[in-house]
């Protein structure tokens, strides 16, 4: 059942603020939830004023920069530092993104950056990715064949074949998608969410993989496939520009014309 | 040890209101308040077969300033479900997905819904030919 406030020990409390050096004149405040095992206390929101003319452009500059400058306990995954590697997603201004490719030239005023939502927080902007990977190993992400593999060559696959896979296969599981839908908030126990469904469309759209009919039967289920509702965060918030949405509306389309 | 239990990160409250967010709730929330409606609807077919004082006092109520305040929601509501349901009917072809199509067919479908319902109103009451 859907809980739509917070449980108490996940309420969010006002905290620090951390000043900007002296002599900073192009100041910017970055609020920034806070939470760790530690201490035992609820969440907190510290404020950090980042001196934005000596910070890189992108919100995970900024972070860096706080980690570094002013206060070495924020704690939040990051690596590529340019979009493939989908480690800094968060909640940035209000929308899911990944902090490394979101300018902060993008966002009005404040920045505010909170973890994934509606994910258990395992320190700061650090979230507990288990059931996400879960989910995915579920669907069986890989090539699945019933025919002998050819001899001394590889499954080919026509261009127009390989196109069916563009907007697909350049997903980068970030869950930016999966924890913006408020269908995987209330079900994501049940409900695979965007970014697997999307990951599932990968391989039934794939020409040289013969399980497509098996795969839709693990899909046929009131919960798994049928919980998205087209309420279209998915797509408005993937910072790659795919369409999970689109990709669901297919599966659902598969499912009716398999049934002749 | 045992480990503290973890909180969970905040969702509704910190996620952007967006017109295609909003629009989904209004669904849901119109599509609930038609069910209701269903209820008051079946109130004024009772006050019809009841006779004339049952059906007096049904449209003593329906008529009063909270009546239509009432029958005003069911009609917006009664249009954008519609609306909205097709934009739904057309997604569920695969089509129309793509996120600007989908901001172009809600602006669309709010501007509509509104307009049409204003227009039933006003031919209601011209209709009566008073307030």
């Amino acid at each position: 059942m859907a809980e739509f406030s917070l449980p108490a020990n996940s309420k969010v409390k006002k905290g620090k603020t951390h000043k900007a050096p002296e002599g900073a004149t192009n100041v910017r405040n970055f609020h920034v939830y806070r939470w760790n095992e530690e201490d035992g206390e609820n969440p907190h929101v510290d404020t950090y004023e980042v001196d934005m003319d000596k910070c890189g452009p992108m919100v995970l500059d900024a972070l860096i920069k706080i980690k570094d400058e002013e206060d070495s306990t924020l704690t939040f995954r990051r690596s590529c530092r340019e979009g493939v590697c989908g480690s800094c997603a968060m909640n940035v201004d209000g929308t899911n993104t990944l902090a490394c490719t979101k300018s902060c030239d993008d966002v009005a005023g404040d920045v505010h950056i909170n973890p994934l939502p509606h994910m258990d927080v395992v320190k700061d902007l650090v979230v507990d990715m288990s059931n996400f990977y879960a989910q995915y190993a579920s669907i069986e992400p890989w090539m699945k064949t019933k025919t002998p593999t050819p001899a001394n060559k590889e499954r080919l696959q026509s261009h127009e074949d390989r196109e069916k896979l563009d907007g697909l296969y350049e997903c980068i599981l970030c869950a930016c998608c999966s924890t913006s839908c408020p269908s995987y908030w209330w079900n994501s126990d049940k409900y695979l969410g965007p970014a697997v469904l999307l990951q599932s469309y990968r391989w039934l759209a794939d020409s040289r993989d013969e399980f497509t009919g098996e795969r839709l039967d693990e899909l046929e289920d009131p919960f798994r496939l049928y919980r998205c509702h087209t309420i279209m965060n998915c797509a408005n918030t993937c910072p790659k520009g795919l369409n999970p949405a689109k990709a669901i509306a297919d599966i659902k389309k598969l499912m009716v014309e398999r049934q002749g | 040890m045992t480990r503290p239990t973890r909180p969970l990160s905040p969702h509704l409250g910190i996620y952007k209101w967006q017109l295609h967010m909003a629009m989904s709730i209004l669904h849901r929330s119109t599509g609930v308040f038609l069910g209701l409606g269903l209820l008051a609807m079946a109130w004024w077919l009772m006050s019809i077969a009841q006779g004339p004082d049952a059906y007096s006092e049904f449209i003593t109520y329906a008529s009063s300033l909270f009546g239509r305040l009432v029958l005003f929601g069911f009609t917006y509501s009664l249009i954008y479900h519609f609306l909205n349901g097709l934009r739904h009917l057309l997604w569920d072809t695969g089509r129309g997905l793509d996120v600007e199509s989908v901001r172009k067919s809600g602006m669309l479908t709010m501007l509509l819904s509104v307009l049409l319902t204003v227009a039933v109103w006003v031919y209601g009451y011209s209709v009566i030919g008073k307030f």
